[in-house]
C-alpha cells in the first residue's frame, strides 16, 4: 500500500492520471498537507494568474413542495403541507430586482419535484424572467429534470430543449450527491439513479449547454465511494467536455432524517477536495462550499486546489434549513479572497471575467 | 537510565524540497532552535503547506496521535471593567446596560448543576471591577473549593491578578500565595495580547504592561503555580511583534518551566472599537497555530481554543501543530460577545467525534494535562 501510495504522490506531482486505487490510496492514506500542496500546484498549473474568482448569484428556490421525500433533506415540504409553497412571477421578478441592484448577473433557479406543474409552468417561468431581466438561468437539476419528464411522459431530451429555448442557460450539479446506486438506495432511494444522473448532464452536453457535478459526502458512502463517484464524473467530462466546475460540500444533518449522522467538519472536506483537484483532471474548475465550510474553511481551502469561491447566494434555503447559516457578501468573498494573497475576479457561469 | 534512541529521522516528502522553507525544515526536524529570523519567515512564507506539514511533524514527535480535550466549565463572574481594551466587546461599565456581577453565591448557584459529572476544571475570569474587595475573589476561591473539591481551578489572569497587587498594596508573590491557600492551582494565559509596548499603547494602554504580565507568570511559577500564555493576535500587531511575543514566552520557559501552553486568540471583530479590522483568515489561525509550535520548543502544548477558532478551524489546527482542542466549556461570553458564531458548548461525545475525524487518538486530561482515565 505505501508503494501504491508513492506512486499516487508521484502521479500527482507529474500531472498524470490517477487511477481508482490510487485516487482511494490518496484519500484514505495520504498526509493532508502533502494532499494540499500537491492540489494546490495543479490549480496553479491550470490557474496560474494569482486570482481567485466568484459569481454574483442569487438563490431562487421556486417551490419546496416535493414528492421525493429524501432523507437528507430538511427543505421539502409534502404538496399540501402547510408550509409547502409556489412563488409566482413576480415574487420571482422581485428577488431578481434585488439581485440587479448589487450588480447580480445569475441565478440559481431551483426547487422541489412538485406532483402537479406542467412542464408548460416551467417554459412560462423561463419565459417570464427573460423577457424582463439580463440574468442567465442557472437552473433546475438533474433529478427536478428528470421529474418534469416523468409528469410529462416525455424524454429527457424533449424537456431539456424546451427549457433552454424557453431561457435556460446552464443546468447545475445539484441532486448529483453520491453517484453511487449502494449509497443513493440508502440516502434518497426516490431519487435519480446514477446512470440517470448522468444522462441528463449527457444529454444537456450534447444540446451544448455547460453543466456542473457535486458531490455532498458525509454521510453513508466509504471513502472508495467517494473516489467512485470522481471516477463517474471524470469519465462523462472526458465524453462530452460539459462540466465548467466540480463543488464538493459535506452533508449537513440537522433536522434530516438522518440526523444521527456524525456531522463532518473540515479535516475531510480539506483533504477530499485536494484529492477532487488532483483526480478530475479534466474538470477546469474546482469550487470552495463556504456555505457548508463558513469562510475561514473556504479561505483554507483556497490553498488546496480551490480557485473558485462560489456565488455571493444572497439567499440559501437549503443547507440552512439543516442548520448551517454562513452569509458571505461580494465584498466579504473579496476580503476572503485578498486575505490569502490572490486577486479577487467576478465571473460569469463560463469563467469568463465580468467588470464589476 | 539511558537516553531513549533519537527517532528516525523523518523525510521531507518531495513536493516541500523546493519549499523556502527547506532551511527552517531541516533546523526543527534536527532539533535545533529556531530564531527570530525563522519565525518571521515561518509567518510570511508563501508555502503554508510546508508550514503546516512541519509544525505537524514536530506535533507528532512530541505527542503522536493524541489530541487532548477536558471536561472545563468558564466562570465570567462579572463583565465589569475599569480598562477600556479597544479590542473587547466584553466589557460594561458601573452602572451600563448589560454589566453584571455575581455574588459568591450566584457563581455558586451557576456551577452547582454540575457537581458531580466528572468536571475537571473551573476557568475563571472577569472584567478589572473597580470596587470589588480582594476578600471577593478569596471568597469565591474557598467557595468552589469547598463545594467542588475535585474540580481544579485555573482562575485570574495575570491582568486581573496585578490589579489585585495594586488594590491591596502588597506584593505579587504575597497575592498569589493567599489566592493558592483559597483553592487556586492555575493561572490562566489571558491579557497578553501582544507584548510590544507600540501595540499595548494603541490598543490597551491603561492595563499591566509586559513586564508586568511576565511578572505575574514568573513569581506564580516560582511559587509552583503553572500557567499558560495567550497572543491575541489579527489586529494591528505587525509579524516581527508577533515573533518577539512567542520568543519572550520562549524566554520565560527556558527559566522556568511553568508554561503548560500556549494558546493562540484570533482576534474577533464585532461590537467593539477595531470593529473595522475585520477578522484574521483562516489560514492566518492555522499559520499562529503552526509557528507557535515550532517557535516554542520548550512548552509543552499548543491549544485550538474551539471557542474563538470554530469548531471547524480547531479541528483541522490539529494537524498544524495543536495537540488540545480544549474543554466542553457550556457559557462563554468573552468571545460570543464579540460575535462569535461558535456554540457555547460541546458534549463530550461531540469533541470526540470532532477529534476522531481529524484521525486523531482523543485523550481526556485534567487541567495540568495529566491523561484522566489511564492507569
Amino acid at each position: 500500500m505505501a508503494k501504491l501510495l508513492d506512486r499516487a504522490y508521484e502521479k500527482a506531482a507529474t500531472h498524470e492520471r490517477l487511477d481508482y486505487d490510487e485516487g482511494v490510496a490518496l484519500l484514505v492514506e495520504g498526509d493532508t498537507h502533502v494532499l494540499s500542496a500537491l492540489a494546490h500546484r495543479r490549480r496553479m498549473v491550470l490557474h496560474p494568474e494569482p486570482v481567485v474568482t466568484y459569481i454574483v448569484e442569487r438563490n431562487i428556490n421556486y417551490t419546496n413542495a416535493c414528492i421525493t421525500y429524501c432523507r437528507f433533506c430538511a427543505f421539502y415540504r409534502r404538496p399540501g403541507d402547510k408550509e409547502a409553497y409556489v412563488l409566482s412571477h413576480e415574487q420571482i421578478g422581485k428577488k431578481i430586482e434585488e439581485l440587479l441592484e448589487v450588480g447580480g448577473i445569475q441565478i440559481l433557479l431551483q426547487g422541489g419535484h412538485h406532483p402537479d406543474l406542467p412542464l408548460t409552468w416551467y417554459e412560462e417561468m423561463l419565459r417570464y424572467i427573460k423577457a424582463r431581466y439580463p440574468v442567465n438561468v442557472h437552473g433546475f437539476s438533474a433529478p427536478e429534470i428528470e421529474h418534469i419528464s416523468n409528469v410529462e411522459g416525455m424524454p429527457v431530451e424533449t424537456v431539456i430543449s424546451r427549457l433552454r429555448d424557453a431561457g435556460l442557460g446552464t443546468i447545475p450539479g445539484a441532486g448529483g450527491e453520491m453517484l453511487v446506486d449502494r449509497v443513493r438506495g440508502i440516502i434518497a432511494p426516490l431519487k435519480t439513479t446514477t446512470a440517470s444522473w448522468l444522462d441528463v448532464h449527457r444529454t444537456a452536453h450534447r444540446l451544448g449547454m455547460r453543466t456542473t457535478a457535486t458531490m455532498m459526502f458525509g454521510h453513508a458512502e466509504t471513502l472508495p465511494e467517494r473516489i467512485e463517484h470522481l471516477e463517474r464524473v471524470r469519465q462523462l467530462q472526458d465524453e462530452t467536455r460539459g462540466f465548467t466546475a466540480f463543488i464538493p460540500w459535506t452533508f449537513q444533518p440537522e433536522n434530516t432524517a438522518m440526523w444521527r449522522y456524525p456531522k463532518l467538519e473540515s479535516h475531510q472536506y480539506l483533504r477530499t477536495t485536494a484529492v477532487s483537484r488532483l483526480y478530475l483532471d479534466n474538470v477546469e474548475n474546482l469550487q470552495a462550499s463556504w456555505v457548508t465550510q463558513g469562510a475561514r474553511v473556504a479561505e483554507i481551502s483556497l490553498r488546496a486546489g480551490v480557485n473558485d469561491m462560489g456565488s455571493t447566494m444572497l439567499e440559501e434555503n437549503v443547507v440552512s434549513a439543516a442548520g448551517t447559516t454562513y452569509a458571505l457578501d461580494g465584498p466579504g468573498i473579496e476580503r476572503s479572497i485578498r486575505m490569502c494573497g490572490f486577486e479577487p475576479r467576478r465571473r460569469n457561469v463560463y469563467y469568463e471575467e465580468v467588470l464589476a | 537510565m539511558r537516553a531513549a534512541p533519537a527517532p528516525p529521522r523523518l523525510q521531507v516528502p518531495a513536493v516541500f524540497r523546493g519549499s523556502d522553507l527547506l532551511p527552517q525544515i531541516e533546523k526543527a526536524l534536527s532539533g535545533e532552535r529556531l530564531s527570530f529570523e525563522d519565525g518571521v519567515r515561518l509567518f510570511e512564507s508563501e508555502d503554508v503547506n510546508a508550514l503546516g506539514w512541519l509544525a505537524n511533524a514536530v506535533r507528532e514527535r512530541m505527542h503522536g496521535n493524541v489530541a487532548y480535550y477536558l471536561k472545563n466549565r468558564h466562570i465570567n463572574y462579572t463583565n465589569i471593567c475599569k480598562y477600556d481594551c479597544m479590542f473587547c466587546s466584553f466589557y460594561r461599565k458601573e452602572g451600563e446596560e448589560g454589566a453584571w456581577l455575581w455574588s459568591v453565591d450566584q457563581v455558586l448557584e451557576h456551577v452547582a448543576p454540575f457537581k458531580g459529572q466528572g468536571l475537571k476544571e473551573f476557568h475563571i475570569v472577569g472584567g478589572v471591577h473597580p470596587t470589588l474587595p480582594f476578600s471577593y475573589y478569596t471568597d469565591m476561591l474557598r467557595a468552589l473549593k469547598r463545594e467542588h473539591p475535585d474540580v481544579a481551578i485555573k482562575a485570574f489572569t495575570a491582568i486581573e491578578i496585578a490589579y489585585l497587587a495594586e488594590l491591596t498594596g502588597k506584593p505579587l508573590r504575597e497575592v498569589l500565595t493567599e489566592l493558592r491557600a483559597a483553592g487556586l492551582d492555575m493561572v490562566p494565559g489571558g491579557g497578553a495580547e501582544v507584548f510590544a509596548d507600540r501595540v499595548r499603547y494603541k490598543v490597551c494602554r491603561d492595563k499591566a504592561d509586559a513586564d508586568r504580565w511576565f511578572d505575574v507568570h514568573e513569581t506564580a511559577h516560582s511559587l509552583g503555580i503553572p500557567t499558560n500564555a495567550t497572543m491575541l493576535y489579527g489586529h494591528i500587531e505587525t509579524t516581527e511583534e508577533r515573533v518577539d511575543h512567542i520568543l519572550r514566552l520562549r524566554d520565560l520557559q527556558d527559566r522556568t518551566q511553568g508554561l503548560k501552553s500556549y494558546i493562540p486568540l484570533a482576534y474577533h471583530p464585532d461590537f467593539n472599537r477595531l470593529a473595522k479590522l475585520g477578522a484574521p483568515s483562516g489560514l492566518d489561525a492555522l499559520r499562529n497555530v503552526a509557528v507557535g509550535r515550532l517557535l516554542l520548543d520548550n512548552v509543552p502544548h499548543i491549544k485550538a481554543y474551539w471557542i474563538m477558532l470554530g469548531v471547524k478551524v480547531a479541528q483541522l489546527a490539529l494537524s498544524w501543530g495543536a495537540d488540545d482542542i480544549d474543554g466542553t466549556v457550556t457559557w462563554e461570553r468573552i468571545y460570543h460577545m464579540a460575535g462569535a458564531q461558535t456554540p457555547e458548548g460541546l458534549t463530550e461525545e461531540r469533541l470526540i467525534e470532532v477529534i476522531r475525524e481529524a484521525g486523531r487518538e482523543p485523550q481526556e486530561r485534567d487541567a495540568f494535562y495529566n491523561p484522566v482515565g489511564a492507569s
